[in-house]
């Protein structure tokens, strides 16, 4: 894409280590993410790819190293890490929308709440977010009465109402049916198109080459290889990288 | 059988005891909510000394009888009180509040702490994600999923402390055991008073089991129903 600002770093990741238990899961991270920057995290399963992406706006307490997201270094105790989570958007797997809310309360409940807007302004925002998605006419339904690829939708407007900077994509399609990914890829590409500094997580191999800047590729708790997509998909250097692609391409 | 003598010499004292083991039950449930909510957050905190003194209020209500508790708040803690408050005393009424208050936060706080762990842990996550306090993921979020999930359990906690009130007799609360019981010591009219005390219980919990039933249908069905006006 275009719309990459190398003079702005949004996200710089020193040296990051995280255990769990014994267990060290990320072995020394080093990555820096350039606003509008589209960045596409693959890897195998058990490579710390999810980890890593959880570290970013904390629900993964860092046992080492730094984070720093828009010049606030994420790992100090001092800064209030719900105001920076405030501008970053996340995106589950498994949606996570709030079973006890309709659509509109499900987005509405994060900008309300933490007085960014008020109850007018936010459903106005929540209608044209769902109108975005093209799921205006879901408004008042419940999550369970959402097909998958339809939560996984309403999960990226819920996530947008907030006005964030930057988005995580946590395998965003894994747990969709098969005919349901391309509605969910379709919302994403779209919001690249627009600048939205991204990391995604994901094992749509062609969703990376199509639309990402820079594709990270993770093994043992690492970062082996990366580059644009057609480095890595063309001409992988690192043999793990090979092997990998070798298999899901 | 003389179903006639009771409706009409006992009836008067067994609804003057109906109507104090509802307000008692109902003060008792209210009051038990609000401690059970709180022991459970404690219980479920990081701080080492809440979680122990969560667990141990828990251990000691569910392990001993609620006679002898009953028994240590009427006649026993005032004593101790005594030796600093000069002829101290609780009446029999806000003895039985308090032992069963105190009896149901327990349990409510096991059942509350059971509802909050079925909730997903997906659902806090995105919630702390979009940037929402830990205070606001659990009243927006957590709770009300919570409170679904555990409606049938309560309901089974409420249905034992309105029973449970019939234990107060001993501490000689005037609820409907306790009417009933002076009025048979003087007439000897076993059989017809204690079923009619009996079907007394039988009609509270009816009740309650209705009010339930239509609680739980409403949670259930309140996304499909809401749906269904779309279109």
């Amino acid at each position: 894409m275009t719309n990459i600002n190398k003079n702005n770093e949004k996200v710089v990741v020193t040296n990051l280590h995280k255990y769990f238990d014994h267990n060290e899961v990320l072995t020394g991270i080093d990555a820096t993410i350039y606003e509008g920057e589209v960045v596409c995290v693959i890897g195998p399963s058990g490579s710390g790819k999810s980890t890593f992406l959880r570290c970013l706006n904390q629900l993964e307490e860092v046992t080492d190293g730094k984070i720093v997201i828009d010049s606030f270094d994420i790992t100090d105790k001092k800064v209030d890490i719900n105001k920076v989570r405030e501008n970053i958007g996340m995106v589950f797997q498994q949606f996570n929308l709030f079973a006890n809310m309709n659509v509109l309360k499900n987005i509405m409940v994060a900008p309300v709440s933490l007085k960014k807007m008020t109850k007018e302004e936010a459903e106005k925002k929540a209608m044209e977010l769902l109108n975005r998605v093209g799921l205006a006419d879901k408004a008042h339904s419940f999550p369970g009465e959402l097909s998958g690829g339809q939560q996984q939708r309403v999960a990226i407007a819920r996530a947008l109402a907030m006005n964030p900077d930057i988005m995580l994509f946590d395998e965003p399609t894994s747990a969709l049916d098969p005919e349901m990914v391309g509605e969910v890829l379709d919302v994403m590409k779209e919001l690249a198109a627009e600048g939205m500094t991204m990391i995604v997580v994901t094992h749509e191999m062609g969703f990376a080459r199509e639309v990402a800047d820079r594709v990270l590729f993770m093994a043992d708790g690492v970062i082996m290889e990366q580059g644009t997509p057609e480095e890595i998909f063309g001409n992988p250097q690192n043999p793990r990288t090979q092997d990998f692609l070798s298999k899901v391409l | 059988m003389d179903f006639s003598r009771v409706f009409n010499e006992a009836m008067p004292l067994l609804l003057e005891g109906l109507k104090l083991t509802v307000i008692v039950s109902l003060v008792s449930i209210l009051i038990g909510m609000v401690i059970g909510l709180f022991v459970c957050l404690m219980k479920m905190s990081k701080n080492i000394v809440l979680r122990a003194i969560a667990g141990i209020y828990i251990w000691i209500i569910r392990g001993t009888p609620m006679l002898v508790q009953a028994l240590i708040v009427f006649f026993g803690i005032p004593q101790l009180i005594q030796l600093a408050v000069k002829g101290f005393r609780f009446d029999a009424i806000t003895a039985g509040i308090i032992t069963l208050s105190l009896n149901a936060g327990a349990y409510l706080a096991e059942i509350y702490r059971g509802g909050i762990m079925a909730v997903p842990k997906g659902q806090s996550e995105a919630a702390r994600s979009l940037g929402l306090s830990k205070t606001q993921t659990m009243i927006k979020v957590v709770l009300p999923q919570a409170f679904k999930f555990s409606v049938p359990s309560l309901v089974n906690q409420f249905i034992i402390t309105i029973k449970d009130t019939s234990i107060l007799t001993v501490i000689g609360m005037a609820e409907i055991v306790n009417q009933a019981q002076r009025y048979v010591g003087t007439t000897y009219v076993f059989f017809e008073t204690y079923s009619v005390v009996a079907l007394m219980y039988l009609a509270i919990i009816s009740v309650l089991m209705l009010i339930s039933n239509y609680v739980e249908k409403k949670l259930k069905y309140e996304g499909r129903k809401r749906h269904r006006d779309q279109h």
